[in-house]
């Protein structure tokens, strides 16, 4: 963290500490009251069976794991799995993908690329509720455009948002048209910083297209990749709006994944399981750090190569 | 050969930002000619309809949402800059640690967040608040704002600094005098973000301000969605108004965006 240790020089006498720790004393006192507390309460909420009556008057019994192993048992909890992995990996797969194709045609500077390496990332800026609901009319079965456009091609309407078979793939394509600009924007700054000089002296040895980017962008790009890959685990783990906005998981649990279940757990009924709801997201971070733990050592494993 | 970049820089853009255009040209459509088959490209028969009907509907909602994006800023801003310039310049003990916490707490999912501060709220009676919406959804700025202000004054020049303390100027002196008013840019960028982010917010806001009298702007558009409203013009000119503040996010700090961004990825 080169931030927040600059190397530290004999020159000058250390400022007191008790300074450095007085502008500190909000962002604890911060983190203590709005981050810590209601990560314990979370905690607290899937070990005790709440009802909305205990929730107001504060005597939930102890439930111990029992909401986890309800969970668990619940049906839905191997199709959720399930599809936050598949959610999940082809999010990552396509907007990676897509984000370092368009990095590279960028880097080509020709006239008018600042703006629209701009223009691209209006997707990433607009409220997700915005795209979400953009998305639901563009998906629409009667009267969507895509469907509009599949009749040209002569192909029949597609349920996009209604039909089980499709639902899931449909959030997952407006998730990856909104993960595009993230990817784009990361991976161009990974390539603004590879040395001219490298990509000159291979040319000079005669090294064609495909040589420099399997032998030279790619390998000295994996740092930013990886850090870019592993902030999208993150935050397409925890994607709630665009399904919930777009399908609220359905039909029939077809898009649920762990976090639309754990809204709709919490929120979306008119009796709430906030026992069951807060288990499923305790879930959820675990998983976030299995997912980043592998993912990390995978990449250690193979740096030494 | 430039020429063909430029060619073909602009029908990927295009290809990218269709569905925006579609949003903007279903909200100058007329209902008669939403469900027609095939759609119009263009609003042939443009109409404000749906605009009128903003105006008419959702003004409440954007005033909520431009309260709580600018009490975000201002709660963000004041935990933020000061432990920034703490973080940078002041050496604390244990500060890694804080700038740890800060990273890993940018990436706990909302929805649990949301449940926590669920029983928080509700124990201390700010649930359906407008001061508990803008606390939450200053959770999805802190750490950043942290984090980037804390990167940007790590630069500032040691000379400027060490002038100050010579001159006589305390700490809080000197943060109030040269960090604050040199870190300017890289304040407005972290603002523009908050405000945004607050803005944008749906999870804080469809769980804590649920049955609130003063609900953003966010819920306005689920609402007219929810209640299988058909006035899809509408839907789309609520949309449309509340991209604005996107829109002049990218017009008045484009390089500042681009920015964050990367500050955000690139942080460790």
């Amino acid at each position: 963290m080169a931030l927040t240790t600059p190397a530290p020089s004999r020159r000058r006498p250390r400022p007191g500490q008790w300074a450095a720790w007085a502008f500190l004393a909000p962002v604890s006192l911060y983190l203590l009251v709005f981050y810590a507390y209601p990560l314990y309460r979370n905690v607290e909420l899937s070990l005790r069976n709440y009802t909305v009556r205990s929730f107001v008057r504060g005597d939930a019994p102890f439930a111990g794991f029992g909401n986890y192993l309800k969970v668990f048992a619940d049906p839905t909890f191997g199709p959720a799995l399930w599809h936050t992995v598949v959610f999940t990996v082809v999010s990552l797969v396509f907007q990676f993908t897509i984000g370092l194709a368009l990095a590279l045609f960028f880097t080509k500077n020709f006239p008018l690329s600042a703006t629209l390496r701009a223009l691209f990332l209006v997707p990433w800026l607009l409220p997700l509720i915005v795209s979400a609901s953009t998305w639901s009319w563009l998906l629409n079965s009667e009267s969507g455009v895509v469907n509009a456009a599949l009749g040209v091609l002569g192909l029949g309407p597609v349920n996009w948002l209604t039909s089980p078979d499709w639902s899931l793939w449909s959030v997952t394509v407006a998730n990856i048209w909104i993960g595009v600009p993230f990817n784009l924007v990361v991976l161009y700054s990974g390539l603004q910083a590879i040395p001219a000089a490298v990509y000159e002296a291979a040319a000079l040895d005669g090294a064609n297209g495909r040589q420099r980017f399997w032998r030279i962008t790619f390998p000295l790009l994996r740092p930013v990749s990886a850090i870019t890959l592993l902030l999208g685990l993150v935050y397409t783990l925890k994607v709630f709006d665009i399904i919930w906005i777009m399908t609220r998981g359905g039909p029939s649990g077809s898009s649920t994944t762990f976090a639309t279940w754990s809204y709709r757990l919490g929120f979306g009924n008119l009796v709430p399981s906030f026992g069951p709801g807060a288990a499923v997201g305790n879930l959820l971070i675990v998983m976030a750090l299995v997912f980043g733990l592998v993912y990390i050592r995978t990449l250690h494993r193979r740096a030494p190569s | 050969m430039r020429r063909v970049k430029t060619a073909i820089g602009l029908v990927l853009t295009a290809v990218m930002l269709f569905p925006v255009y579609w949003m903007v040209n279903v909200s100058f459509t007329r209902d008669a000619d939403l469900r027609r088959d095939p759609p119009n490209w263009f609003p042939v028969h443009g109409t404000l309809e749906g605009y009128r009907a903003v105006l008419d509907q959702q003004l409440p909602y954007l005033a909520t949402s431009l309260v709580v994006g600018l009490g975000t800023v201002v709660l963000t801003l004041v935990v933020a800059a000061p432990a920034a310039y703490s973080l940078a310049r002041l050496r604390p003990k244990g500060g890694g640690m804080l700038g740890f916490l800060l990273l890993t707490a940018q990436m706990i999912p909302g929805i649990i967040m949301a449940m926590g501060f669920y029983a928080v709220f509700l124990s201390a009676g700010v649930l359906n608040t407008v001061p508990g919406l803008i606390v939450a959804d200053s959770t999805l700025a802190v750490p950043f704002a942290v984090l980037m202000l804390a990167a940007f004054m790590s630069g500032l020049p040691e000379e400027l600094l060490q002038a100050a303390r010579v001159d006589g100027a305390g700490t809080v002196r000197t943060f109030r005098s040269i960090v604050l008013p040199l870190s300017r840019n890289a304040l407005v960028t972290v603002s523009l973000f908050a405000f945004l982010w607050a803005w944008s917010d749906f999870v804080f806001a469809s769980t804590l301000d649920q049955g609130g009298d003063h609900q953003p702007i966010t819920l306005g558009i689920y609402h007219y969605i929810g209640h299988n409203n058909q006035e899809w013009n509408a839907i789309m000119a609520t949309a449309v108004v509340a991209s604005i503040p996107a829109a002049v996010l990218l017009v008045i700090a484009q390089r500042y965006v681009a920015a964050g961004v990367t500050a955000g990825a690139v942080k460790d």
